[in-house]
């Protein structure tokens, strides 16, 4: 059992926890996710680490509420426990094991969408604290969505925010921001770290191989045990089949399948999948209780 | 009496089993059992003790039950097997134990497997103490994994007075037997459940939710936390894919994560969340007995099943009562072929399976005959999920993040076959970790013996 040590509402349906898993806080590393499960009933729910703090052996998630596992999950307070919180898992961010003097002296940007904030935070983070300033841009749909601002320029070298509707920020997609810095503001980078949904990792993505910058994704797939038994996560990387939990989930962006990615993504979601779903459920004589809507 | 004849075991019918997850087979009782047990000889030199990996004295045991005193029965079997209602269950006793009982000659070998299950199921329903605890040793050791191996190996060591915590990965103890083999063989909540709290009450500490080679290196748990052996017991899990086309199609599984989401996860049960998807026509692909698991489930969950295997019947690797049991339970079996390609449909879905014929050439090395594609034999069967049962091979994750633990070619951890011991000085390795995919029983042959070898290390040191 692992306890709720505080829980904030970030945004709209956006939590923020930190919870007391000590192993968990002594080995994280930027880059890397965890698996909870709420009670004895729940799904393993995979989560990217926000955060983490050695000392208070703490590890913060971020998660926004998608469908009935992650309701669960913002219905527990903080003093309450998750029954399971696993990790820490997958590889660590690459910059993690570069030569630091290269590093600071390379330009790079992250790219966080929507929730996709909550993972970049704990890689600006690092970087900073190893005196290389990172430029961020973070997308979300509203103002009102927005997370981590003040926490992100603390940390960031130059922000730059972007909303859907134009409330706050300049109105327009991150990669209509990337655009701009690299042709109209003569920004030159040598890496691209994007993370966010898949959509938005896609034209990245799309974006950085007609601007020829190196690009990693972090891709969130479905995932079950999260230690690579059962490649409930596999996806093509450069034609090769891959486990995002044990050899990602950061991967090149320019080698992956996206088409593939999304539609596996999707596949509890999806019309097909419904449909098999809830024929099921009619033979079985019961309402729906399936955590359709794929979880981050 | 019919000497030569097995007394008969009662069974859920087929008919009525498909549609739920409870056990097939209903066990002995006290009469029956009492029954089968006369049947034995008492054997001078009993041949069955010797093709049983762990030793039981399976005479000695079975006389007890003969006698009716089922407590004495149960702690014959416990000097040398602490999971009896398990290894009674799903132990291959044909090619063990009642392979060599001398019965079998004329007639049916005693049911030695039925009568362990049946003195371990007493022994739970009738709360006998089995623990045995010897003076403490004050020394610590580490169980990575609580499979089988890891259970036997880290019992065995509580009783000789070790301080043992078992480190599992999943947030479950008990490795395959939760996760792998269906309630419908094997059920949890008794059965896994009470043989786990049996170890546990011997004083064994286990830690889930704590990945070796993530959350903590062996190195530390060395270093840092004090123990002073490690024994791991990481199994072999890591799924195989053919590489044919269209294997990541929606509606594609590895055995593993099918079984995790319906044994582990309990999908089956509508009050848990983890959800399971299914077609009306499932191909299961392999011959092992992790094929027949995953197609009987399938079966329960309601499709068409086929089992797609490329050799013939006589080569299918699963234990015959459990081909026995699929085809009485309606499970079609596609013999002599093999998936060449998954075809999907326009969004993605798999809506085919392309296989061709086979034919059985020449014996290979190992002694079976090698399938050869039949040309021109290609044809097509509408399905849409696929299961893929190919085998399991050891997870790196443990070998490759610790200092010295040499692997062999397969990704397998290189053990002494008597010992368990390592490349690595204090860290042992037995189970599936060392021989890839094989037995319960062997795992737990391995975990005795290292659990021996742990003791004479530490006395020595």
């Amino acid at each position: 059992m692992y306890k709720i040590l505080s829980k904030r509402l970030l945004a709209p349906n956006i939590y923020l926890m930190d919870v007391e898993v000590p192993r968990v806080a002594k080995s994280a590393k930027p880059g890397q996710f965890v698996i909870v499960r709420v009670d004895d009933k729940s799904e393993r729910i995979p989560l990217t680490i926000c955060d983490y703090d050695r000392e208070k052996k703490t590890v913060t998630i971020v998660f926004q509420v998608v469908g009935a596992s992650t309701k669960k999950m913002a219905d527990l307070k903080c003093g309450d426990y998750f029954k399971d919180f696993a990790g820490p898992l997958g590889q660590p961010s690459e910059l993690v094991y570069e030569n630091i003097e290269e590093l600071k002296n390379k330009n790079i940007i992250f790219i966080a969408g929507g929730v996709g904030a909550a993972p970049v935070y704990p890689q600006v983070k690092w970087l900073n604290s190893i005196g290389a300033k990172v430029d961020v841009i973070v997308g979300s749909k509203s103002k009102e969505f927005l997370i981590l601002e003040e926490e992100m320029k603390k940390v960031a070298g130059n922000l730059y925010i972007t909303t859907d509707d134009g409330s706050y920020g300049e109105k327009g997609l991150v990669t209509e921001m990337l655009r701009k810095l690299v042709e109209k503001n003569n920004k030159s980078y040598d890496l691209v770290v994007a993370i966010g949904p898949m959509i938005m990792m896609k034209f990245v993505v799309k974006l950085t191989e007609e601007l020829k910058i190196k690009t990693v994704v972090s891709l969130n797939t479905l995932m079950v045990d999260g230690t690579g038994m059962c490649g409930a996560c596999r996806v093509t990387v450069g034609g090769k089949t891959k486990f995002a939990c044990v050899d990602g989930p950061e991967f090149d962006g320019h080698l992956v399948d996206f088409q593939e990615a999304m539609r596996r993504q999707g596949m509890y979601k999806t019309e097909e999948g419904k449909k098999l779903l809830e024929q099921q459920e009619r033979k079985e004589g019961h309402v729906c209780h399936v955590g359709l809507g794929g979880e981050e | 009496m019919d000497r030569l004849k097995k007394t008969p075991i009662k069974e859920q019918c087929a008919e009525e089993r498909i549609k739920n997850f409870k056990e097939v087979c209903l066990g002995y009782t006290e009469e029956e059992a009492i029954k089968e047990a006369a049947r034995c000889l008492n054997c001078k030199k009993p041949l069955c003790i010797s093709k049983c990996p762990v030793s039981i004295n399976i005479p000695k045991f079975i006389q007890f039950v003969k006698e009716k005193d089922f407590e004495s029965a149960a702690k014959a079997i416990n000097e040398a097997s602490s999971l009896p209602a398990v290894c009674g269950r799903v132990c291959p006793q044909e090619s063990q134990c009642e392979g060599k009982c001398v019965l079998g000659i004329k007639g049916e070998p005693i049911a030695i497997g039925k009568l362990e299950r049946f003195v371990g199921d007493w022994s739970r329903e009738h709360n006998v103490d089995l623990s045995i605890k010897s003076d403490k040793k004050n020394k610590k050791v580490a169980v990575i994994g609580s499979g089988p191996a890891g259970l036997t190996c880290a019992g065995d060591l509580a009783k000789m007075g070790y301080e043992v915590t078992i480190f599992e990965a999943l947030h479950e103890p008990g490795g395959v037997l939760v996760y792998g083999i269906p309630e419908f063989r094997l059920p949890k909540d008794t059965v896994v459940n009470h043989e786990i709290e049996n170890v546990k009450k011997l004083g064994v500490n286990i830690e889930t939710d704590v990945i070796i080679g993530k959350t903590v290196t062996i190195d530390e748990l060395m270093d840092e936390e004090g123990f002073q052996a490690v024994f791991i017991g990481s199994g072999a899990g890591l799924p195989k894919f053919m590489g044919i086309p269209g294997e990541n199609y929606n509606g594609v599984f590895s055995a593993n994560e099918f079984l995790t989401r319906n044994n582990l996860m309990k999908a089956f049960k509508s009050e848990y969340d983890t959800p399971i998807l299914l077609g009306k026509k499932v191909a299961v692909v392999g011959g092992g007995n992790v094929a027949m698991d995953a197609a009987r489930t399938a079966k329960r969950l309601g499709s068409e099943v086929h089992v797609v295997y490329r050799r013939s019947e006589e080569e299918l690797p699963a234990r015959v009562e459990e081909v026995h049991h699929a085809k009485e339970e309606g499970i079609i079996f596609d013999l002599l072929t093999n998936p060449v390609e998954i075809v999907g449909n326009e969004k993605g879905w798999v809506k085919a399976l392309k296989c061709v014929r086979m034919e059985l050439g020449e014996p290979d090395a190992s002694g079976r005959r090698r399938p050869v594609e039949l040309k021109g034999s290609e044809f097509t069967m509408d399905i849409d999920t696929v299961i893929m049962s190919l085998g399991t091979s050891p997870n790196p994750l443990i070998s490759a993040t610790t200092k010295g633990l040499e692997r062999n070619k397969w990704g397998c951890i290189v053990a002494n076959e008597e010992t368990g011991s390592t490349t690595r000085e204090g860290v042992f390795a037995g189970g599936d970790a060392v021989t890839g995919a094989a037995t319960v029983i062997l795992a737990m042959e391995a975990g005795k013996k290292a659990a021996k070898a742990i003791d004479k290390f530490l006395i020595d040191k």
